[in-house]
């Protein structure tokens, strides 16, 4: 006996079940890509960061470059990756002069007068003269230097590696710190670098291109020649150097590059 | 009779339409950092064919002097990309769908009597199955160029902490040019794509959405038996 009220579930034809499955599937499909064109636009007409320490980028792709760092430098980074060297004869003779930011011949400089300012606990500086990081035990490296522009270079650098320099002037307390910056004497060209980038084995203080004094659109007397990251970080002409736990200012990070630009 | 017959999987039509957009993106932002340092172009004997790209190229697409910017997006959607991918070859391998996929032994010479075929200069097509012979070898090999853009990807990202990708790329300037042809091959790809699938029509076109194509069949025969064998009782 049926009973009444309750309505036998029919079985769907076959040009019910073609139509609904039509409907269902162009249906999700249409939402879906609705949804996604939506996402980008959000995406893509979010504002920028808050000029600070970083700038220039979107929002959310300023967050996913920091956690994207976060995530290469536990899974990737070792102080036992190095860069590939060359045997000196593959070396550019004439090397590629990129930028003179921070070198401008308007702000007068004396390569004589110079001396690298260490910055510190206390206000305190140390001062250092070039010949007594020439002193220093020299370490030399050719290797393809790499522009966030996308070219490279095989070049010839010299110099004292920057963990050497670290233990000479014992600052061992300050290579616990998080960030090294680097700034040139007239303050328009800065960097910050991440510590073990910095004390990488492969990282110098450079005084040398190719045998011969750093000419001065190269960075002379003294540059920063950091081979596990873009040249945007190998700040010529350095004037003080200081530590820090928190990201020191740094030139391309405030125009939308990625803080680490790590290689 | 009209029967349903299942054709496309829901997580192989996923994985195309997200796939999709996300690498209109990657080739986009790509464009973003190659204009940076647009070095390549097509030179035989000293006669340049193509330069990628030219000024109007740029100009209309809006690319100059965006390299921060193509940067932060390259750099986001290719986890997208990767996972997307790296899902689509782990779901072909665990439902068998592979075996559909590959080219067998014979692909590669049937494959040119598809190309005949499809031009117009032989009749018959190979017997096939769900894909045919050329089909198995653009959809594999478009798959082994994803896995080669993230390899070359990788290689000049990080060539220091991934030096052995890097020098199985054959050194970083090498991988930077396999990872723009690459991207020209996606291209490539798309145009011939998009001219088959127009070709093969709506119904072809409808089952990467809907998962199912529609066929119609004469009814069978069996039917006129069992009516007989009716009549005889």
């Amino acid at each position: 006996m049926k009973k009444p009220g309750k309505k036998i579930k029919k079985e769907l034809t076959i040009e019910q079940k073609i139509n609904r499955r039509n409907f269902i599937s162009f249906g999700a499909f249409t939402v879906f890509a609705v949804g996604a064109f939506e996402g980008w636009r959000w995406l893509y007409k979010s504002p920028n960061e808050t000029a600070g320490i970083t700038g220039e980028a979107h929002r959310p792709l300023r967050k996913a470059l920091n956690k994207t760092e976060i995530f290469f430098r536990r899974i990737a980074f070792s102080e036992n990756h190095l860069v590939k060297t060359y045997p000196r004869e593959m070396a550019a003779k004439h090397v590629r002069v990129n930028s003179d930011i921070g070198l401008e011949e308007k702000n007068k400089f004396d390569p004589a007068a110079w001396k690298l300012q260490v910055i510190k606990k206390g206000g305190e500086i140390l001062q250092i003269a070039i010949e007594e990081i020439k002193a220093l035990p020299k370490t030399e490296i050719i290797y393809d230097f790499k522009c966030v522009e996308g070219w490279d270079q095989v070049q010839h650098w010299a110099g004292v590696k920057f963990s050497d320099f670290i233990k000479h002037y014992q600052l061992g307390d300050y290579a616990k710190m998080q960030y090294v910056g680097m700034e040139t004497p007239d303050k328009a060209y800065y960097v910050g670098i991440d510590m073990p980038s910095a004390i990488h084995p492969q990282t110098l203080l450079a005084y040398e291109l190719n045998d011969k004094p750093i000419p001065l659109n190269h960075g002379a007397p003294l540059r920063l020649i950091i081979p596990v990251k873009y040249g945007i970080k190998n700040l010529k002409r350095i004037g003080t150097i200081s530590f820090s736990n928190t990201r020191p200012r740094d030139y391309w990070a405030e125009e939308g590059y990625d803080y680490y630009s790590g290689l | 009779m009209k029967t349903i017959k299942e054709k496309h999987s829901l997580a192989m039509r996923w994985c195309h339409w997200v796939n999709f957009p996300i690498l209109t993106i990657m080739i986009w932002s790509g464009m973003l950092i190659y204009w940076a340092n647009d070095i390549y172009s097509i030179t035989i004997f000293g006669h340049t064919f193509v330069k990628f790209f030219p000024d109007w190229f740029y100009k209309t697409l809006g690319i100059p002097q965006r390299l921060a910017e193509g940067m932060a997006f390259h750099f986001l959607f290719m986890w997208f990309f990767t996972l997307n991918g790296f899902f689509y070859i782990l779901y072909t391998i665990i439902s068998g769908e592979w075996r559909e996929l590959v080219p067998k032994r014979n692909s590669f010479k049937e494959a040119w009597l598809v190309l005949l075929h499809d031009l117009h200069i032989r009749k018959t097509a190979p017997p096939q199955n769900k894909y045919n012979a050329a089909q198995r070898i653009a959809y594999t090999a478009i798959i082994v160029m994803g896995i080669g853009s993230v390899i070359t990807g990788l290689a000049i990202y990080k060539p220091v902490q991934f030096y052995y990708l890097t020098w199985i790329c054959g050194g970083y300037h090498l991988a930077r040019i396999f990872h723009f042809a690459l991207t020209i091959g996606y291209v490539l790809f798309f145009v011939i794509h998009i001219v088959q699938v127009i070709l093969a029509g709506w119904k072809n076109f409808s089952s990467v959405i809907t998962g199912f194509e529609v066929n119609n069949e004469k009814p069978k025969p069996a039917i006129q038996t069992l009516k007989k064998d009716e009549e005889a009782r």
